[in-house]
């Protein structure tokens, strides 16, 4: 039954939503706004919010200091490196838990959750030094390999959430119509589930491209991502907010454009299963 | 070919056996039917046969080859299942040519195929569809036609037709009939539904508790219930059971007596008589709900369809004496 709903409510519903999705925005917003400030207009108080001199000066400062494409070649290598090594472990894995479940299924999805809640710090110390041992800080295989396991249990989950929609009957006809384990994965199982597989892909790569925790600890040149390149804005001779901006403005740029086309897919990713 | 023996095998989950020592032969080119009520492990035995379930012990031969330990793709069988089980991604051409493909077959044969079973089935017209832009019934035959194209040794149905509304059954419950004249290859097929037993079986198996209670034609059944369950399971409406003086009368714990077997007349001089309760007006029948017989709580009485009785009138019923079974104490027939 559809409930009656008067203009005022619903103008008052849009408006707050409006509100609430542009106060979220507004960082980024800011941020880009910024970039095409002069430093000076960039710590002007009060600040204006389009009446300033727009300058790409701040772009070409940043492109002479620092190489993006390098850092931004990396990033791609890291996130997509990392995103794809997950997938391909996570599916034979929630293949496992989401058809052949065992007495224990439960608990290993809960403990794979639980790793999540560890603060990652508590973990910096012993990776610091297994990466030292292993002679491989600065390096982005290395990453991508402690990415990937960093990601992993939100991997396992988001596949075990869409493998269990799909009714086991099918993949049992799969097997009666002489499908082997890898037929019935790959012409049956990855196909249904291509949308989820899709969805938890763009999650992961955005995951995996936005994390600076342990891309800023264990990187210093050669596999520096583009989380690095923002750092390097922020300290030494103190803070140069127009640069600072524009640096963050390239970084979140391809991330950004890659959200802006896929988000259908990512709304529908994020929401799938919850409503039938 | 396609002669079914399952030797002395068993199932359990964890701890809880659902199937004990269980031997059953069907023969080559039968339709056999598992009925029983829901958890009698008709769907765990039929599962053990496709080898999509593991037995816990014994022996499974399909034309005299054992294939316990063989898996379900080469066992040479095909499934229907209740929910279809179709592959949403694919169009029913590729549904029906799955199992064709993965054999490895060449395209022309494929192709030949997939047409001869659409023809059969009526589904020409639909072979480029998607399984979502199909209705329950064609659904049904996708599934069919999927299995039919294999030339399988034998033919499994899980509940298939329990998705379907009532006029589409009876339809179904036909085509499936015919379909299994013209190939004549044999056809296990489970339900609860003791109509579709009755209808469709060369042979029927009850099941109760993983137990077979008894195997014979439909008829067989109908006319010798080894047990008690048996004999209330088969046959609609049910039988009518009485216990006390009037089974004792007849050297029985128990005895049976069907709807038709009772003849509704004159109360005076007939063996029982009672009060007419509820009755349901078919058209072709009527089925009296007699009470106060003082034999059980209610007996029911298969009558003709414009016998001239009410709610309320009294009625006398007589038995037909050679149409009664008789049961001991521990629910057995008694020849």
């Amino acid at each position: 039954m559809a409930r009656a709903v008067s203009t005022r409510t619903r103008f008052a519903w849009t408006a707050l939503a409006w509100t609430i999705a542009f106060l979220m925005f507004f960082p980024i917003l800011w941020t880009v706004l910024t970039s095409f400030k002069t430093e000076a207009e960039a710590i002007a108080s009060p600040p204006s919010v389009v009446a300033f001199d727009w300058t790409l000066e701040n772009y070409g400062v940043v492109q002479e200091r620092s190489d993006y494409m390098r850092y931004l070649w990396n990033s791609i290598i890291i996130a997509g490196g990392s995103t794809l090594l997950g997938i391909a472990v996570a599916i034979p894995a929630a293949w496992a838990m989401a058809f052949v479940p065992g007495r224990f299924t439960r608990d290993i999805l809960m403990w794979m959750l639980s790793t999540k809640m560890l603060p990652a710090v508590g973990v910096l110390y012993p990776i610091y030094l297994i990466c030292i041992e292993l002679g491989v800080l600065d390096n982005r295989a290395a990453l991508v390999v402690i990415l990937m396991l960093i990601n992993l249990p939100i991997i396992v989950w988001m596949l075990y959430t869409y493998f269990k929609e799909i009714p086991g009957e099918i993949l049992e006809a799969a097997r009666m119509d002489g499908a082997n384990l890898r037929s019935e994965i790959l012409y049956v199982l990855t196909p249904m589930a291509i949308p989820g597989i899709a969805s938890t892909i763009l999650l992961n790569f955005i995951l995996a491209w936005n994390e600076a925790f342990w891309t800023l600890n264990l990187t210093s040149v050669d596999a520096a991502p583009l989380t690095a390149f923002i750092a390097s804005y922020s300290s030494p001779e103190g803070l140069f907010f127009a640069k600072l901006s524009a640096a963050s403005t390239m970084a979140i740029a391809p991330i950004l454009i890659l959200g802006w086309f896929s988000q259908k897919q990512l709304v529908r990713g994020l929401t799938f299963g919850a409503v039938k | 070919m396609g002669h079914i023996k399952l030797n002395q095998i068993t199932k359990s989950f964890g701890d809880v056996e659902v199937i004990p020592p269980l031997d059953l032969t069907i023969e080559n080119g039968e339709f056999a039917v598992f009925v029983g009520p829901s958890g009698c492990g008709k769907s765990t035995l039929l599962r053990l046969i496709a080898g999509l379930e593991d037995v816990s012990s014994g022996h499974i031969e399909i034309d005299g080859r054992d294939v316990t330990d063989v898996p379900p793709a080469k066992r040479g069988l095909a499934m229907v299942f209740q929910s279809y089980a179709l592959y949403p991604h694919m169009s029913v051409r590729k549904n029906i040519a799955f199992p064709l493909h993965m054999a490895g077959m060449d395209q022309a044969e494929q192709q030949r195929r997939v047409e001869r079973a659409a023809s059969v089935l009526n589904l020409t017209d639909y072979l480029d569809r998607r399984p979502g832009q199909l209705s329950g019934g064609q659904r049904q035959r996708v599934a069919i036609g999927r299995a039919i194209v294999r030339e399988p040794a034998a033919f499994l149905f899980d509940e298939p037709l329990s998705n379907l509304d009532a006029a589409l059954r009876h339809g179904m419950r036909m085509e499936i009939g015919e379909l299994h004249q013209s190939l004549s290859t044999t056809m296990i097929y489970v339900t609860h539904d003791q109509v579709e037993a009755m209808t469709m079986a060369d042979k029927i198996v009850v099941l109760r508790a993983g137990v077979i209670e008894q195997v014979g034609s439909p008829l067989d059944l109908y006319r010798e219930p080894r047990n008690l369950f048996v004999a209330g399971f088969i046959g609609s409406p049910t039988m009518n059971l009485i216990e006390g003086d009037e089974a004792r009368k007849h050297g029985a714990h128990t005895i049976g007596i069907r709807p038709e077997h009772i003849v509704p007349g004159d109360p005076d001089g007939a063996p029982w008589s009672g009060t007419v309760g509820l009755s349901e007006h078919l058209g072709s029948d009527t089925f009296l709900h007699v009470h106060g017989t003082g034999l059980t709580e209610s007996i029911t009485v298969r009558a003709d369809g414009e016998v001239p009785l009410r709610h309320g009138d009294r009625v006398g019923l007589t038995p037909n004496a050679e149409r009664i079974h008789r049961f001991d104490q521990a629910g057995l027939r008694i020849a």
